[in-house]
């Protein structure tokens, strides 16, 4: 038999352990309610499973010459040199944000052409590209 | 030139260290308790000229010494001399460098300054510290140098990004690396304090001025990192759980908690262990954060340039590191007996402990499961506020509801003053003029307010008691009023911002709640390394009727040729008044982003507070209640 030393301890370690696991299932849990999916247009494009108007990130490159600006939004096409995808934004821009630079944002998807963008984030880097877009620049070269 | 020097000082300053660690070795055979000179003069040698060698990268960036790739790379001779001597940190060599040299500062001081008896205790945190500075160095010469030299010279630099010249920006790392890197410190004596067997209270009084120290900086720091991040990102927002800024609030929570714990072990000398793996946690959290930060592998707001190999270099000092410190902890841990009495401050300050790593356990875990499910699945995803809001506000009520309790408690007893004080009352009867002013109706922000002001007077009436007792602890009563002010300001600055984003043409009008926005006029103008546009914008409050006048900024740099777009912010005491204006595709229409954000001032000043306890604890080391 253990004794009565050894059984609190035990007794405690297990409470502390179902605790901890308890804790780390709710972490888990709200996390898994709260991520942004990034997607780039051709993920868009091709699969069935993004459901509309959730929110979303999108990634890509802005396309030469798509930029526009009117009254109420600023729209621009984001693309991966294979599909293509329209975002409307209102708002101020981050400052790398350029034509034929990389860009992200976030916001919820109208249809598979559409995307209704609520923030744009360019990186601080004159040089950075979202890595899914080099990834299929690279498979498009080869 | 400059650059043999700088290799040449920092080989000297690695060669000390290594000697160090050999005279140690040897010392700790011999027996007496006195330090013997040679490792003095041999520390005083590594000091030297390890910041010989940071001078010299100085001199090279005020100098504008092409001849070395690291300043070709960023710098400019154009450059305002403060961002040239800024931007020897600005990048990863340089600010490695700056890591080796306050790890070298940090040995040296406790060296001479630690009065500690226990000369073995002395020496093997000597072994520790500069078993770290060894590695780092030898780090730095081969993979990471500043000092690599490029031929043929060239005649001008490529320039720092604009978005890193700004005061803010410029001070926050080496502040935040004295705060990183000072937990070494304590990381090198928990270890030796286990090896060497030191008793209890000698080492909490041994360590806690260096945890308020560190502390300090690390909470200054990521004040001014907020504070960058408010007025350049253009954001209008302080904080953004982006990953970089999480990398700094992760150690903070385990110095919070050493900071805490600490006294425990200097008045009940209890924790021992818990103390121990504090701190060794810490400094892990440290390496884990430099680790996230320079590898690249986080998408963040700080990018910076990837490389593979100074990625897997820290990765495996990590790895090393967690397992030797685990292998020692569980060798030399001492048992022990543990007594704690429900209710009894050691008590509180055990919940506090919890709150602390589980606020940890939310932060590192939203900031890695994106890296981990990104290499075992290729999903990206990003965790955004959204999940860190959700998670940490609701326990912010009972962590400051114990943070008001706590305190009153005594020491090993268990008796409590009475609940329902005069305090509660007023606190009530405050949130409740509060609440028919504002008129808020979400049942949270409402009970965070209510327990933020219960801290608030709590604090007050503690210090006014303390006062007629002549026995102040003040560190803790400025830091917690610093913490209350900031729930309860960072509260009402969430119910009341206004945020609107708009696009406008010169001459045209805007109305916004309150608000008429009003776009006056466009003006060129140029600066020492910039040339700008200015657009004048009047804002009327319809209800107060007064006007104000910002001028919000797009410059263009030319080296590197950069755009920024600077807000235009017009600061006072209760309210912000932000604007920042873009305009793309040389199109006539100008995007605005105009905010109202009221209280920033006070959000600044009460984490000003918290930081300030750290110091007032440093300098008190008298004996508290």
């Amino acid at each position: 038999m253990l004794n009565i030393k050894t059984k609190n301890r035990l007794s405690i370690f297990i409470a502390i352990s179902v605790l901890s696991i308890l804790i780390i299932i709710f972490i888990l849990k709200t996390l898994e309610d709260n991520v942004l999916y990034f997607y780039s247009p051709s993920d868009i494009g091709e699969s069935n499973e993004i459901v509309f108007g959730d929110k979303i990130k999108i990634g890509g490159m802005v396309k030469n010459g798509s930029i526009k600006t009117n009254e109420n939004e600023i729209k621009f096409i984001i693309t991966d040199y294979k599909n293509e995808i329209i975002v409307s934004y209102e708002g101020t821009v981050p400052a790398l944000f350029a034509e034929g630079k990389g860009v992200v944002a976030e916001g919820r998807l109208q249809d598979k052409k559409f995307f209704l963008a609520k923030r744009i984030l360019a990186k601080h880097d004159e040089n950075y590209m979202p890595p899914k877009i080099k990834e299929s620049l690279e498979k498009n070269a080869k | 030139m400059l650059s043999n020097l700088g290799i040449i000082f920092s080989s000297i300053s690695l060669l000390a260290s290594l000697f160090l660690i050999h005279l140690s070795f040897v010392e700790l055979k011999v027996s007496g308790d006195k330090i013997p000179k040679k490792i003095y003069k041999f520390s005083l040698v590594q000091l030297i000229f390890s910041l010989l060698s940071f001078l010299i990268l100085l001199t090279g960036y005020i100098f504008s010494d092409f001849s070395m790739i690291n300043v070709y790379e960023n710098s400019h001779t154009t450059k305002p001399l403060f961002y040239k001597i800024s931007g020897t940190w600005g990048n990863h060599e340089g600010s490695l460098l700056l890591w080796i040299n306050i790890l070298v500062i940090f040995s040296f001081l406790f060296l001479i300054l630690n009065k500690n008896k226990n000369k073995n205790f002395k020496i093997f945190t000597l072994i520790f510290q500069n078993l770290l500075i060894s590695i780092f160095f030898i780090f730095l010469l081969t993979n990471s140098n500043p000092f690599s030299p490029v031929f043929p010279v060239p005649n001008e630099g490529l320039g720092l990004n604009p978005i890193l010249q700004d005061p803010a920006l410029a001070i926050h790392p080496p502040l935040l690396y004295v705060g990183f890197v000072g937990s070494s410190i304590y990381f090198s004596a928990a270890l030796a304090a286990l090896i060497s067997k030191v008793e209890a209270k000698s080492l909490a009084i041994t360590l806690k001025p260096w945890i308020s120290i560190s502390w300090f900086f690390q909470t200054i720091g990521i004040l001014v990192g907020s504070i960058w991040a408010y007025y350049e990102l253009g954001w209008g927002g302080y904080w953004f759980w982006d990953p970089v800024e999480n990398s700094s609030l992760m150690p903070w929570f385990l110095m919070t908690a050493l900071l805490h714990s600490v006294l425990v072990l200097e008045r009940r000398m209890g924790l021992y262990s818990w103390v121990i793996i504090l701190s060794i946690l810490t400094f892990t959290m440290s390496v884990v954060g430099t680790f996230l930060v320079r590898s690249g592998i986080l998408n963040s707001v700080h990018t910076f340039a990837n490389d593979p190999s100074r990625g897997l270099f820290i990765l495996t000092f990590l790895v090393l590191m967690v397992f030797s410190s685990i292998f020692i902890f569980f060798k030399y841990a001492p048992s022990e007996k543990k007594n704690y009495r429900i209710f009894s401050k050691e008590f509180f300050i055990l919940i506090n402990n919890w709150f602390m790593i589980f606020f940890l356990a939310v932060v590192l875990i939203g900031t890695l499961y994106p890296v981990f499910l990104d290499t075992l699945s290729g999903e990206k995803i990003s965790v955004g506020p959204p999940y860190y809001n959700f998670i940490l506000t609701p326990f912010l009520i009972p962590l400051l509801f114990l943070m008001t309790s706590g305190p009153k408690h005594k020491w090993v007893s268990s008796e409590t003053k009475k609940f329902f004080d005069i305090i509660l009352f007023l606190s009530v009867f405050l949130f409740l003029i509060i609440f028919f002013v504002i008129k808020e109706n979400n049942l949270l922000i409402n009970l965070i307010l209510l327990f933020s002001i219960y801290l608030i007077i709590q604090t007050i009436f503690d210090f006014y008691e303390n006062l007629k007792n002549r026995n102040i602890n003040l560190s803790r009563i400025t830091s917690h009023f610093g913490f209350g002010l900031l729930i309860f300001f960072i509260s009402i600055n969430h119910i009341f911002s206004v945020e609107s984003n708009f696009n406008v043409r010169m001459g045209e009008k805007k109305d916004i709640k309150n608000y008429v926005i009003k776009f006056e006029n466009l003006e060129t103008s140029s600066g020492n390394n910039y040339k700008s546009v200015i657009g004048y914008f009047e804002i009327l409050n319809k209800k107060k009727l007064i006007k104000e006048n910002l001028r919000p900024e797009i410059r263009i740099y030319n080296q590197p040729k950069t755009i920024t777009y600077e807000a235009s912010i017009n600061s006072n005491l209760f309210s912000d008044t932000y604007l920042t204006m873009s305009n793309i595709s040389d199109s006539d229409i100008f995007n605005i982003k105009f905010q109202k954000k009221p209280f920033m001032n006070f959000i600044w000043f009460s984490v000003l507070l918290i930081s300030l306890g750290g110091i007032l604890n440093f300098f008190n080391r008298k004996k508290e209640i």
